[in-house]
């Protein structure tokens, strides 16, 4: 299959390892991946915000980006959400019937990473191998807006020399909520604080999830406290092999 | 005339300080939820009963003036008088006059989220009148002179021995323990006098039967029940949306709304009262409808949704937000998720702006709501009414705020690949100097929000549109 890659701004940007792996994997399973170059910000943040007028132009990039493409793939479940749940309200609210329709259509071939392995290719074993202590926090976005249940954990599961074990609280949000976690940092942080005790009670070396975001807000927290713990992206476990190993 | 509310983000942060509040309320929160997660994993047509829910509170809304002229019609059939009102100080003045003219100067109250939502104890207040707030909770947060942190629990940041002190100061009850026994005795010995002698009670309305006439509502203690039965006059004041159609529709309520408020599978005392009857309970009855902004709610189309909420205040129990600010962070009435989309559309957008943004839109008050509000589909969607507000009556302060210009500035930056990869390049060179051991910080201005807390990791030193088309090209 010919899978076009929804890099998202901030993978492409500041996170491009976790964008990586997701080639490795996808091309490990023997399909063709492509990459639309136009596309750049699916508008999440500044949507979440209240800048909604704002995001009309970046819609109607990232529908002009993919309107080609056969399958759509993102390592970004908040960003795919962002697409399937408010694409449509931005269409009828902002838009018009033309872009409603592009929107649907882009929707129906839309999927996050695990979501298009599991539910929609059937593979829970991609061939990996990770021999190390690891623990998994469903994202709220990835389980509440996409929910895409235990995909990612179905995956880890086949993972060879892992050792999984289950975060407490897991369902609890991090904190982060976009612009949230600078508009009200305190409350952000609180809740974050409550994300890495339970992380810390597990002695798991790897925190990883399917949504770099939220990562980025756990791993921000547990560098500034030394804890020595690191935040992965599940397609990064997932790209690691025995031949070639990802060092963290 | 609304005021606007303090700043959420200015305030939350001495909360979230408060040792005791937190320790407070992470333990009820937390009880509680595990409980209401049991008793509604036992229903097996829990989601069913949601989208019926969903269904019947759409219906009344799409069909409010026929509902309500309906129950009208039937509560006067049944010996009732009806009032509008269409502000709080019309429903405020409407009851005022009533208790008047009965020549009473205390009333006791059964629990009410529209009461409060009206300060009609500040009005009776004012008149002469001691309104006496008759459940439990309610009775500590008026004794303590405080305002109410959350709907179905008002003294939730309270503990047993700061409640003790409380009575022993308020009711003259100098040798009380902190045994919650002794407490609920103190509190009786007071009430009981109060149901016996006072004329006039109070209650809100949970439903509202339109082919019926019947008022219900549920509790907990049974003092609600006192109130509603024991004085001569009873007077109701209700939200013109708390209308259900037919009393079959309980069948629905009754069954999600005890297992989302207090876990229960039943509330213990469940009252409900039609008109008013010969030697039986109050021989004189009004219903107080209150529109207060509710017809507003309804114009908009992604926001009506707020007016299915039956106050069970499961969304509070879950927010992780709440869990840690309490509900004084929120300077309104209605706490938690529910005030955040509910205040800010009663007052105006532009007296409680900040309300929608507390929160990191995380969904668990969605998938709890016993009628299915997309709360977090309405949070982003009075986002973008704040936003709109700035943009068309904000002052010249506001229009310099580095969110305000960033957001749209990078909008137009994002839009355009070209512009986007030169800003790529740009940041990757600007990043030089903040950077240590592969790390940020320390960020300024705006984002120094995020370097209070937490690192960042710097910007590698390829994109990966960049690692691609280098891939690309050695194919």
């Amino acid at each position: 299959m010919k899978v076009s890659l929804f890099l998202t701004c901030y993978h492409d940007t500041l996170f491009p390892e976790a964008l990586k792996a997701t080639v490795t994997v996808l091309e490990r399973l023997g399909h063709t991946v492509d990459v639309p170059m136009q596309q750049t910000c699916c508008g999440q943040m500044h949507f979440n915000t209240g800048y909604q007028i704002e995001c009309m132009p970046l819609l109607d990039n990232m529908l002009a980006a993919f309107d080609s493409a056969e399958v759509v793939v993102s390592p970004s479940a908040s960003c795919v959400g962002m697409m399937r749940e408010y694409y449509p309200y931005l269409a009828e609210q902002h838009g018009n019937h033309e872009q409603a329709q592009r929107v649907e259509s882009l929707n129906a071939k839309t999927f996050e990473l695990s979501e298009f392995l599991v539910n929609k290719l059937g593979i829970e074993d991609v061939g990996a191998y990770y021999p190390h202590r690891v623990t998994f926090h469903p994202t709220c976005h990835s389980t509440r807006m996409l929910k895409i249940g235990d995909a990612p954990l179905k995956l880890l599961r086949k993972v060879r020399g892992i050792d999984l074990v289950e975060l407490g609280a897991k369902e609890e949000c991090c904190g982060f909520g976009g612009t949230f976690s600078i508009k009200n940092a305190d409350t952000s942080m609180a809740m974050l604080s409550s994300k890495i005790k339970n992380i810390m009670n597990t002695g798991a070396e790897i925190c990883t999830a399917a949504d770099t975001s939220c990562l980025m807000h756990i791993g921000g927290g547990l560098h500034r406290l030394r804890t020595g713990i690191k935040t992965l992206h599940l397609a990064e476990i997932l790209a690691s092999t025995e031949e070639h190993a990802h060092v963290s | 005339m609304s005021v606007k509310l303090p700043m959420f983000e200015k305030t939350a942060p001495e909360n979230v300080q408060n040792s005791q509040l937190r320790r407070n309320l992470g333990k009820v929160t937390g009880a509680i939820r595990v409980k209401r997660a049991r008793v509604v994993d036992e229903m097996p047509d829990w989601e069913a009963l949601r989208d019926a829910g969903y269904a019947l509170k759409t219906k009344v809304l799409r069909n409010l003036d026929t509902y309500l002229l309906e129950l009208e019609a039937s509560v006067t059939r049944v010996g009732g008088k009806v009032h509008w009102a269409q502000t709080a100080e019309e429903a405020n003045k409407i009851v005022t006059d009533l208790v008047k003219g009965h020549g009473a100067t205390e009333v006791i109250k059964v629990k009410s989220m529209t009461t409060e939502e009206t300060r009609l104890n500040d009005a009776l207040a004012a008149s002469g009148i001691k309104a006496i707030e008759t459940d439990l909770a309610e009775l500590i947060i008026k004794l303590a002179n405080e305002e109410s942190s959350h709907i179905l629990v008002p003294a939730i940041h309270k503990n047993r021995s700061e409640i003790r002190e409380l009575f022993i100061r308020t009711l003259g009850e100098p040798d009380l323990t902190d045994e919650p026994a002794d407490l609920a005795g103190a509190a009786r010995r007071y009430l009981r006098k109060k149901f016996l002698t006072v004329p006039v009670g109070i209650s809100g309305a949970n439903f509202a039967v339109a082919e019926t006439g019947t008022i219900a509502v549920v509790e907990s203690e049974g003092n609600g029940r006192m109130c509603t039965t024991l004085p001569k006059v009873l007077i109701t004041m209700m939200g013109i949306e708390k209308i259900i159609p037919t009393w079959q529709d309980f069948e629905v309520f009754m069954q999600t709304l005890p297992r989302s408020s207090t876990a229960e599978r039943m509330n213990p005392y469940n009252s409900f009262w039609t008109g008013v009857h010969e030697a039986d309970g109050p021989q004189e009855f009004h219903l107080v409808l209150v529109d207060n902004g509710r017809t507003e709610v309804l114009k908009d189309e992604i926001g009506r949704q707020t007016l299915n909420c039956i106050r069970c205040s499961a969304c509070l129990n879950v927010c992780p937000v709440y869990e840690r600010t309490g509900g004084h962070a929120y300077h309104s009435v209605y706490p938690g998720p529910i005030g955040a989309i509910l205040t800010p559309q009663l007052k105006g957008i532009e007296n409680a702006s900040s309300l929608p943004y507390a929160s990191s839109l995380c969904g668990a008050c969605y998938e709890v709501c016993p009628v299915k509000i997309n709360i977090p589909e309405v949070l982003v969607h009075l986002r973008g009414r704040a936003v709109t507000h700035k943009k068309e009556h904000g002052s010249f302060q506001d229009k310099l705020n580095p969110e305000f210009i960033g957001m749209q500035a990078s909008a137009k930056v994002f839009a355009n690949q070209s512009r986007y990869e030169s800003a790529q390049k740009m940041a990757r060179m600007g990043q030089g100097i903040v950077v240590k051991n592969g790390y940020i910080n320390s960020l300024p201005g705006y984002l120094s929000g995020w370097t209070a807390m937490r690192d960042m990791k710097a910007l590698p030193k390829e994109s990966f549109r960049d690692w691609w088309r280098k891939r690309e090209g050695k194919k």
